[in-house]
This record gives structure tokens, C-alpha cells and sequence, in this order.
């Protein structure tokens, strides 16, 4: 850790007033980073963030912290590629170290018809403004040398695709970073603080949220909350197509060697990168039944373990060190819920089943944006919530996480 | 682990099964026909607490089962 220069940040906590222009509910990433965009981009400062716990500690503060662009249908191409884009420059502009590294993601095909899913990613990425090449086996074991191209036997490398943007970041300091830039320009943070309910007028509108410490007026509410959205949308009497699932994630002690890109494959659903600790860290798809239990499964311990120790057989010496799971909010055609909700002065900013993580800023300044000019921005037009009566999913499987 | 009684071949591992989603619910207090289809369709309860769901015992009889399950435990009420 000691080739990052610890940079203090100071989070300024202020006392909560009774009425705020805008209240934020959800302290993880995403709603952090709507306050610091709306304080920075368009200087709305009158600005409450609710959190039920400390800030960053649901999903922000459990992910894998992979961020890439290299999705599979143009709408989320081009949103993520604005999010590694800014990303890149978050650290210069809120003044934190955020670890942001560049490792370049290896994205592998074990068959025939994983290679034309890769050629199609590729193609696709590049005419959306992503870099995502095609490569074949032996490529791939220049990238990453400790790959066992023959797949342990079972799953073959045919090739791949490789994503020079992808990268990591330590995710808790993304959250402080944005906490810190929203606190240090007048946002309040208030943790610790459950919402109960909405308060609503006579003509539905939502006007503000009710907490354990009293209730308090707003001129627009989003929710960000992640893995309890179902239950504060039915508050405003809103139905959402989210299931909440549990996502799993380990790592291994520390792998002294180095393990320089960040490894997934479509078919096995599995991923793998390093942490800066050294610590090998690797997840897969989410748990196939809903559930709001955090437990980690000794199920998801052998299937993953069985997936990457047959492309990367070094692991097989490691220890697990800890495992974990966070609950995600997958959409039925996996990908975000932004916008407006049809509920006047509540919006929503949801979906982000495994892959929220990585549009963290491109999501936060989107909303941001939204809430300060009341007009939907074009990058986000085609996420809104009523795309499922319009009968226009937007099935994106781009995720590892996902089948 | 979730462990799922099912009534042909009684207690067997999840990992036998393959989860068929909630049995869908549509509110009353939506009336409009057309509102009625959209929330059948694409809605979800996504219950915190006992859901009423199918499952389907892929690695066994191959048979559907109905399960109330507790989703903040992850454990069978009754089936």
C-alpha cells in the first residue's frame, strides 16, 4: 500500500435541517456522487443525503471495483465509455487519491461461438467509441502469462477480446471522495438516519421523507438506494421489475508474483483480478434466487474456485481469505432504471445489479443533471423506468455477472 | 444451504433446482386493464420477508414445486 501517498480527507458533518431542496436517499456511490455533481456542475448546495448506515456501506463498499466500457449494445457503451472517462480524471478533480489503476481487461472465449460473441463486442464497441480489440490465443498469454491456454483441458482459450481501458479503483475512497467534495461545498450528510416513509401531498406528489429523527421537506427526492428499492418505491406507491439477488465475491492472500490485467470469460461467468494488497480477488454470476440474506455460500466457494483454476491453475495455491456478498438490484433486461418515475418529485436511480460499480460518475452527474435542469440527458434517455411499458428493454448481457 | 423438500423425491440440495421466479401478484389497487398486463408482465414484489415462488427440480424428478421461502434468511417456511 505504501506507493500511494495518503491523502487526508475530511468529511464535514452539519446538523440536518427540516427542508432541503433536493434529499438523497442512499449514501453509496451513486447517491454521493449526484450530490457532488449537482453542488459542482450546477451549484445546488441546499442538497440532504439520507443513509440508513454509514455512507459506502452497502454495494460501494462490496464490489469488484472493475471499470470497463465494453458492453454490448450502444446506449450502455457509450454511458459506460463516459464513465471510464471521467473515472480517469476523478482523482485530479475531487483531490483524492481513489488508486485509480489501468490493467487493461481480457475478456476470454472458450468456443467457437463465444469467439463471434467477442468479434461482435469488438466491432460494436469500436463504432460506439470503445477500445475493445480482438485477440487470439497466444496474445492473450503475452498479456497474461499465467494463463493455462488449454483451459485445464476443459475449456480451451480460442482467443478473446482485449479492453486497454479497463481498470480498477479502490472503492471506499470513490465513496470519500465524493462525500468529501459534496460535504466541503455545503451538502449535508446525514448517516445512520432510516427513512421510514414519503410524505406526500394531496395530489401525490412526493414533498419529502419521513425519518427516525422527524420528517423532512424536499422539492425533489431520488432514491439511490441499493438492495432495498423495491420497498421504498412502494412507499410511493410505485412498482418496480427489480429482484433483488445476492452477489458473491473472495480473496485469496497475497500472490507475490503479479498479476498485471483484470481476467473474465463469458462462458465460465467468472473474473479475476488483483487487488493492490496483492490479494487475488474474484467473483461470478450473481445467486440464482432472490434474497436479501448476505451470506456467503460454500456453493458459490467450489464453483467459482473450479471455474478459475482452470484457466488460471497458480490460484489452486492460494488461500481464501474472505468471502462476502453484497445484494444487487438486477432488471429484467440488465441494465440501470434512471429518470423519472411518473411520481411527481421522485426519481430513481436503480438496476445497478453487478455493474454499478463502474458508473458511479457518469450515473451521479447524469442524475445530477436531471434533477438541476428537470430534463432527461440524452445519455440516460433510453434507461428510464417507462421503457417497459414502451415495450423497449434494453437486454444488455455485456456483464460477466450475467447470463 | 438452502435445502428444498420436494414432494416427490423429498429433501434435496438447491443446487438441484432452478428458481422459476415469484408466483406474480398484481394489485388490486391497479384497475386499468392495460396497467394490470404491464405490472403482470414486468413487476416484480421482490419480497423482503415469505415469497411464494416456483421452483423447478432441474437434476431430479423434473417436476415443479410451489415454496414459500423466507428471503431475508434464505430458508423454506412451508412448502
Amino acid at each position: 500500500m505504501n506507493e500511494f501517498v495518503e491523502t487526508t480527507i475530511t468529511l464535514e458533518w452539519h446538523a440536518p435541517k427540516r427542508s432541503y431542496d433536493v434529499v438523497i436517499i442512499g449514501g453509496g456511490g451513486h447517491g454521493l456522487a449526484t450530490a457532488y455533481y449537482l453542488a459542482t456542475r450546477h451549484g445546488i448546495t441546499n442538497v440532504a443525503l439520507i443513509e440508513a448506515n454509514y455512507i459506502g456501506s452497502g454495494n460501494s463498499g462490496r464490489n469488484t471495483t472493475i471499470i470497463r466500457s465494453n458492453y454490448g449494445i450502444p446506449e450502455s457503451v457509450r454511458f459506460y465509455q463516459h464513465s471510464v472517462d471521467l473515472y480517469a480524471g476523478l482523482g485530479e478533480e475531487t483531490g483524492c487519491e481513489i488508486m485509480h489503476a489501468a490493467k487493461g481487461l481480457l475478456w476470454l472465449a472458450h468456443t467457437e461461438m463465444g469467439m463471434r460473441a467477442e468479434r461482435s463486442r469488438a466491432l460494436m464497441n469500436q463504432a460506439c467509441g470503445a477500445n475493445t480489440v480482438v485477440i487470439t490465443p497466444s496474445e492473450a498469454k503475452e498479456l497474461c502469462p499465467q494463463l493455462d491456454l488449454s483451459g485445464g483441458g476443459r475449456y480451451p482459450v480460442m482467443g478473446g477480446s482485449y479492453h486497454p481501458g479497463g481498470a480498477t479503483a479502490r472503492h471506499d475512497r470513490v465513496v470519500w471522495a465524493y462525500a468529501q467534495g459534496a460535504m466541503r461545498r455545503g451538502v449535508d450528510v446525514l448517516p445512520h438516519l432510516p427513512v421510514t416513509g414519503l410524505l406526500r401531498d394531496g395530489a401525490g406528489r412526493v414533498v419529502g421523507v419521513r425519518t427516525a429523527n422527524g420528517p423532512i421537506s424536499a422539492g425533489t427526492v431520488l432514491s439511490a438506494v441499493g438492495g432495498n428499492v423495491t420497498g421504498l418505491a412502494a412507499m410511493a406507491d410505485l412498482r418496480l421489475p427489480i429482484r433483488t439477488h445476492p452477489l458473491q465475491a473472495l480473496v485469496t492472500n497475497h500472490y507475490a508474483q503479479g498479476f498485471a490485467p483484470i481476467v473474465a470469460s463469458s462462458e465460465l461467468l467468472c473474473y479475476v483480478s488483483q487487488t493492490p494488497r496483492g490479494e487475488m480477488l474474484m467473483g461470478a454470476e450473481f445467486d440464482s434466487q432472490p434474497s436479501y440474506s448476505m451470506g456467503s455460500s460454500f456453493e458459490f466457494l467450489q464453483s467459482v474456485s473450479t471455474k478459475v483454476i482452470h484457466l488460471l491453475p497458480f490460484l489452486r495455491d492460494l488461500r481464501v481469505l474472505r468471502q462476502w456478498a453484497g445484494i444487487c438490484d438486477i432488471s429484467p433486461d440488465y441494465s440501470p432504471i434512471m429518470g423519472v418515475t411518473g411520481v411527481d418529485g421522485f426519481l430513481i436511480t436503480t438496476g445497478w445489479g453487478t455493474w454499478g460499480f463502474k458508473a458511479i460518475p457518469a450515473g451521479g452527474e447524469a442524475m445530477a443533471e436531471l434533477i438541476a435542469t428537470g430534463s432527461t440527458p440524452p445519455l440516460i434517455a433510453a434507461f428510464g423506468l417507462e421503457r417497459f411499458a414502451a415495450d423497449h428493454a434494453m437486454a444488455d448481457q455485456g456483464s460477466a455477472g450475467t447470463r | 444451504m438452502l435445502w428444498i423438500t420436494c414432494p416427490i423425491c423429498g429433501e434435496r440440495p438447491v443446487s438441484e433446482f432452478r428458481f422459476g421466479g415469484e408466483l406474480p401478484h398484481v394489485p388490486d389497487s391497479i384497475s386499468d386493464e392495460a396497467a394490470r398486463n404491464l405490472d403482470y408482465v414486468w413487476m416484480q414484489n421482490n419480497v423482503r420477508g415469505v415469497s411464494t415462488e416456483r421452483w423447478f427440480h432441474a437434476a431430479g424428478c423434473r417436476r415443479w414445486l410451489t415454496l414459500r421461502r423466507d428471503t431475508v434468511t434464505d430458508t423454506v417456511v412451508a412448502s
